[in-house]
């Protein structure tokens, strides 16, 4: 038990240090906008994304009505569900509904990621490792933004916007680097992206729903041609 | 921001946020049996990441060279199957000098 732990702190730490840089730049946005400090943690605190509480932060901002606030999340935050839906086949006995409950909220992207690379079955005593150090780099890292901001040339917090994406492309080249069919997922999802972004037609589509339709899109695709059914022996080695 | 307003725009948006995550967490226990499903499910992160980072990495900094220069550090490092952290905080300093530089 203690020893899923602390593998799974350990796993975290990569991820809870990019947190920190991305969630600094937050908190500077944060305050720049109105908002105390405290305030800038309390929003990290509670909600623990990236894309959502950015856009959350400028509709807060712009004094939006609460339906708008909830559409937008809803919208940006959708692929959490698919990602829970995904975990949920990959947990372990040891999930029983209070863990389920606590766990659940602390999913990120990377969090799904790292876990879902695991072999075989996870269980809370890794999850709850690799969720600690993610949710306090993150509260952490909008604190420090959200004081120490203003202090920072703008180049510094600039160049700090790449953090999360340099995270994201080192989650998936290795995987990309060794799987035809992971290559071909992405290759899909990211040439749909790009076309969504750059064809005027397609401007209709929020941010957030692009994700939804190009993950969905390339992975159902994938699904249909590449299919990868899940081996026996990734179940018994849990 | 004035708390009350601030606090009921926190619980919306964490509501949302916390619902769409919980839901299918606690709501599917058993195992999905079709072959299809199992198959979408395996891909979905990758294809999420992909879609999440590109294009927006090129905007992530505000400035295209900058942008480029980081994302050119990290696909190399990241091909090279470096650490999260190692190929985070070197495409973040590879904008960083470009910017000074440009």
């Amino acid at each position: 038990m203690f020893a899923s732990y602390t593998k799974g702190l350990k796993h975290g730490i990569p991820i809870a240090l990019g947190y920190l840089s991305v969630s600094f730049a937050f908190g500077i946005q944060a305050t720049s906008l109105g908002l105390s400090p405290l305030q800038a943690v309390m929003i990290s605190f509670f909600n623990v994304t990236s894309a959502g509480q950015l856009a959350g932060l400028q509709l807060m901002a712009a004094g939006a009505p609460l339906v708008e606030m909830a559409l937008t999340q809803l919208t940006i935050n959708l692929r959490y569900a698919l990602m829970s839906l995904s975990l949920s086949q990959k947990l372990d006995s040891s999930m029983t509904l209070i863990h389920r409950l606590l766990l659940s909220f602390c999913n990120t992207d990377e969090v799904f990621v790292v876990a879902s690379q695991q072999p075989g079955r996870v269980g809370r005593a890794y999850l709850y490792g690799l969720t600690n150090g993610p949710f306090l780099g993150w509260t952490a890292g909008t604190l420090l933004g959200a004081l120490a901001g203003g202090i920072l040339p703008g180049a510094v917090t600039e160049a700090l916007g790449l953090a999360i994406y340099g995270m994201f492309i080192a989650i998936i080249l290795p995987p990309f680097r060794r799987s035809c069919e992971v290559r071909t997922v992405i290759l899909i999802s990211v040439c749909m992206s790009c076309l969504f972004a750059f064809v005027p037609l397609f401007g209709f589509l929020s941010s957030g729903f692009r994700i939804i339709v190009c993950a969905v899109v390339a992975s159902a695709l994938g699904a249909w041609l590449m299919p990868r059914p899940v081996k026996d022996e990734e179940e018994v080695a849990a | 921001m004035e708390w009350k307003t601030f606090l009921v725009y926190l619980l919306v948006m964490a509501g949302v946020t916390y619902l769409i995550r919980m839901i299918p967490l606690v709501a599917i226990r058993g195992k999905v049996k079709s072959v299809f499903l199992q198959s979408f499910l395996y891909y979905v992160p990758y294809a999420v990441l992909g879609a999440m980072t590109f294009p927006a990495v090129f905007s992530a900094t505000g400035s295209l060279p900058t942008a480029l220069a980081g994302t050119a550090v990290a696909l190399v490092l990241g091909w090279m199957e470096k650490s999260l952290l190692t190929v985070a905080a070197m495409a973040c300093l590879a904008a960083l000098l470009v910017g000074l530089m440009v």
